[in-house]
């Protein structure tokens, strides 16, 4: 009869524990640009409302905390473990509500249909991140970063909360069947096991790097080839 | 043939088969006395005359292949729903064209190779035009009687660029369809005719339907049929005037020492067909080019980053991501400065490598046959210009591909274009004026290798405790090939005042020209070549070092 009180109670306790908790690492790692309660400072934005997905987007990845300021933050490596992770997100969830967390029922492949997510991509995407996702320069040295090796979960809550220079895709623009088909899509183009049918694959970004590679191992090699066969001349006869 | 020597030969029998088949051929085409002046017809040996040889091969390939994929390709703008083989694009829209560039691509035995050999070689025939050119440009090989050969060359690397430009729209994918986009909006920033030339091309607004099927025409028949007559007649131009040679010991400028025709150069340039086939396959057979799949069917609705041209087309794509956005309004009319002013400069810039043959020849008065090639340094004002030339258009290229630099390595795109904009008008000064001074130098190292030998990197140390470095005077082919080059002196205006004492005028164009003139062939701009009485009072005299 108790039970399930107790249990809301345990969830509860275990809950403002994890904020109390996340409460901590937040001041020793985010304070100092985004204020002493996710308020926001001149050097980092409010976190009042971006909601858990953009803190596991951002901490997961290595972005946050930042190791300095600049046009972008880049990806690095990442030093929280999973539940730190978690509680920072409870804590800044408690500051008000924002998208949660996607579950691996969102971004799974099950049900996704790929080419439906390549026309997405190439109608939401591919201004910035180039037609397969590799990626894209932005005004002044921010950029749109290369998709490739990016885990599900991660494209998913950046659709959702549009981190730095990105837009943001919230489900009314994007609903979580499109994401899911923009998130197969990127695995099929761009995945660590996606098959290059026509042999190197040159980076992906088009005509500056075949200009390139023609230069210098087409025209090179040929130029090669003709300085040894001008150098195999044949000797006239002594007579 | 004389009959005569014929009737002698059936006398003593049946003449041999091959004898025969050669005589029944002569007979009807009057291919011997072709044959007997052209076969031991003479080409001079170095590995950058084979350069056009590269060209020539790879617009062969280029051809083939061509043929082959024109079998399977489709130039419709229909729409249609794919469900061929890549999984990713089933179900979607797209044109035939672009289905059945997919089909090659996938379904077609060896249509990926060839598809990809195609592309290849495109890209390496363009590239092999350039390095041509340049080497005829370097050497002065361009200068009387080669003047119409060079414009004949040009022609095929302008109308190689648009050849290619049309190929790659033909796929009618993401990609292409942006760069037929960007040439369309170029069109349109023509004052006037622009939009009347844009809706006569494409057929009324952009896209269309009949693009693709246009394009294809364009790029299969009108201008690769004008392409072979031009390499046609490039080679029968080659033939006439002989090839040219670099100075040395029995080379002057009315022979042509080197090897025959045949059997020698047919050998070695049909071996180099085939050298040139297999680097082509093999970059085919290894490296991708242009995924048409992974890029998506075109639609005008979408566009990606990183959209470029192939790489003889980034030069015009580099002027107008390098040019301000700038535009006037005039009486309701706009002229799109940002786009219009790229297209001149794009076209100011290919004139001017053009022209050049005459306008070096009008500026030095030099109307003489020359069958000599210049070593570049010998002529450093030329080499000059043309460093400046091919550094304008190099930083056009970093212009063209600034957020490919941009993303790779880590920098603003707005700094790089604004290096770009910069570099396009100090660049090639900075280059002339580097590259005149190297050939300045290695001309004076020249004239110092005349007269005082070649280091020979021995130290002897001499009676008195003294170091010297031995120097090896040059064997007399060296000597000869140092200081056969011609030294011109700047043309004058003339004297102020004619026979009669009278002041004679001078018109403008003959004052500019005097100054060019300096320019090329003052004193700043070569070193005087050791003379024979230079060398031997050197070469007397005792203790030289």
């Amino acid at each position: 009869m108790f039970a399930p009180a107790d249990k809301a109670q345990a969830d509860e306790t275990a809950q403002s524990l994890a904020i109390e908790e996340g409460k901590q690492l937040y001041s020793v790692g985010c304070a100092t640009c985004h204020g002493t309660d996710g308020q926001g400072t001149t050097d980092g934005p409010s976190l009042v409302g971006v909601g858990a997905a953009a803190v596991d987007f951002q901490v997961a990845t290595g972005r946050m905390p930042a190791q300095q300021p600049g046009a972008q933050v880049p990806k690095k490596k990442n030093i929280y473990s999973q539940a730190e992770i978690d509680q920072l997100a409870a804590y800044i969830a408690s500051l008000g509500a924002g998208p949660s967390i996607p579950t691996e029922e969102q971004y799974g492949p099950e049900g996704a249909d790929i080419a439906k997510g390549g026309e997405l991509f190439r109608t939401n995407c591919a201004q910035c991140h180039n037609f397969t996702g590799k990626g894209g320069a932005l005004t002044h040295g921010k950029f749109a970063p290369n998709l490739e090796g990016v885990s599900a979960k991660h494209i998913y809550e950046a659709m959702q909360t549009g981190p730095q220079n990105m837009p943001s895709f919230p489900d009314s623009t994007l609903t979580e069947q499109n994401k899911k088909d923009i998130i197969a899509y990127l695995d099929a183009v761009n995945g660590e096991d996606t098959v290059s049918r026509g042999g190197l694959e040159l980076g992906g970004i088009g005509p500056v790097a075949e200009g390139l590679f023609g230069w210098i191992f087409g025209l090179g090699t040929l130029i090669a080839v003709a300085v040894w066969v001008a150098a195999r001349t044949a000797k006239a006869k002594k007579s | 043939m004389s009959t005569q020597e014929s009737t002698t030969a059936r006398s003593r029998g049946k003449a041999p088969a091959g004898e025969r088949v050669a005589d029944w051929a002569d007979g009807r085409l009057g291919i011997y006395s072709l044959a007997k002046a052209n076969m031991r017809k003479i080409f001079p040996d170095h590995w950058s005359f084979m350069l056009g040889e590269v060209c020539l091969y790879s617009f062969l390939i280029i051809i083939l292949t061509g043929v082959y994929l024109t079998l399977f390709f489709h130039p419709s703008m229909n729409e249609v729903e794919y469900h061929g083989s890549y999984v990713p694009l089933q179900g979607q829209l797209m044109s035939e064209a672009y289905k059945s560039t997919l089909d090659i691509s996938f379904d077609v035995r060896g249509g990926l190779l060839i598809r990809q050999i195609h592309h290849w070689a495109a890209i390496v025939f363009l590239a092999g035009m350039f390095v041509h050119m340049m080497r005829v440009f370097f050497t002065g090989a361009f200068r009387k009687p080669r003047e119409i050969n060079w414009l004949f060359g040009f022609l095929l690397f302008v109308l190689g660029m648009f050849t290619g430009f049309t190929g790659y729209s033909l796929p009618d994918d993401l990609l292409s369809g942006t760069g037929v986009r960007f040439t369309q909006g170029a069109i349109l920033s023509v004052p006037i005719v622009g939009t009347y030339i844009s809706m006569f091309l494409f057929g009324g607004e952009f896209p269309g339907d009949d693009m693709v099927a246009r394009f294809y025409s364009i790029h299969i028949l009108l201008l690769p049929g004008i392409m072979l007559g031009l390499v046609v007649a490039h080679l029968i131009l080659v033939f006439y005037h002989k090839h040219t040679q670099f100075a040395g010991p029995g080379k002057t400028n009315k022979n042509v020492v080197g090897m025959p025709l045949l059997p020698v150069y047919m050998a070695k340039a049909g071996g180099f067909f085939f050298l040139v086939f297999g680097v082509i396959a093999i970059l085919a057979g290894i490296a991708t080019v242009n995924p048409i799949w992974a890029l998506g069917p075109y639609r005008p609705d979408q566009v990606s980053t990183g959209a470029q041209p192939d790489w003889y087309m980034g030069f015009a794509e580099g002027l107008v991501r390098a040019m301000p956005g700038w535009e006037i309004n005039f009486w309701g009319h706009t002229l799109v400065l940002g786009v219009f002013i790229p297209l001149a400069i794009f076209g100011l810039f290919l004139a001017a490598i053009a022209l050049y043959p005459f306008i070096e020849s009008w500026v030095t008065g030099d109307k003489r046959e020359h069958h000599i090639l210049d070593r570049p340094r010998n002529a450093p004002t030329r080499t000059g210009l043309g460093v400046a030339w091919v550094t304008a258009y190099m930083i056009m290229l970093i212009g063209g591909g600034n957020d490919i630099i941009a993303t790779h390595f880590h920098l603003s795109i707005n700094a790089v274009t604004w290096f770009v904009r910069i570099g396009f008008f100090v660049g090639p000064v900075v280059a002339f004026v580097i590259t005149k001074r190297i050939c300045l130098g290695l001309q004076r190292r020249d004239k110092d290798k005349v007269l005082h030998g070649r280091e020979a990197g021995i130290i002897k140390r001499l009676p008195h405790g003294e170091f010297i470095e031995v120097h090896e005077p040059l064997s007399q082919e060296q000597l000869y090939t140092l200081t056969a080059h011609e030294q011109y002196r700047p043309a004058e205006i003339g004297p102020a005042v004619d026979d009669n004492g009278v002041e004679r005028k001078a018109k403008g164009s003959q004052k500019l020209r005097a100054k060019l003139s300096k320019a090329y062939y003052g004193e700043g701009s070569q070193i005087p070549k050791p003379t024979v009485e230079e060398y031997k009072e050197i070469t007397s005299g005792h203790g030289h070092h």
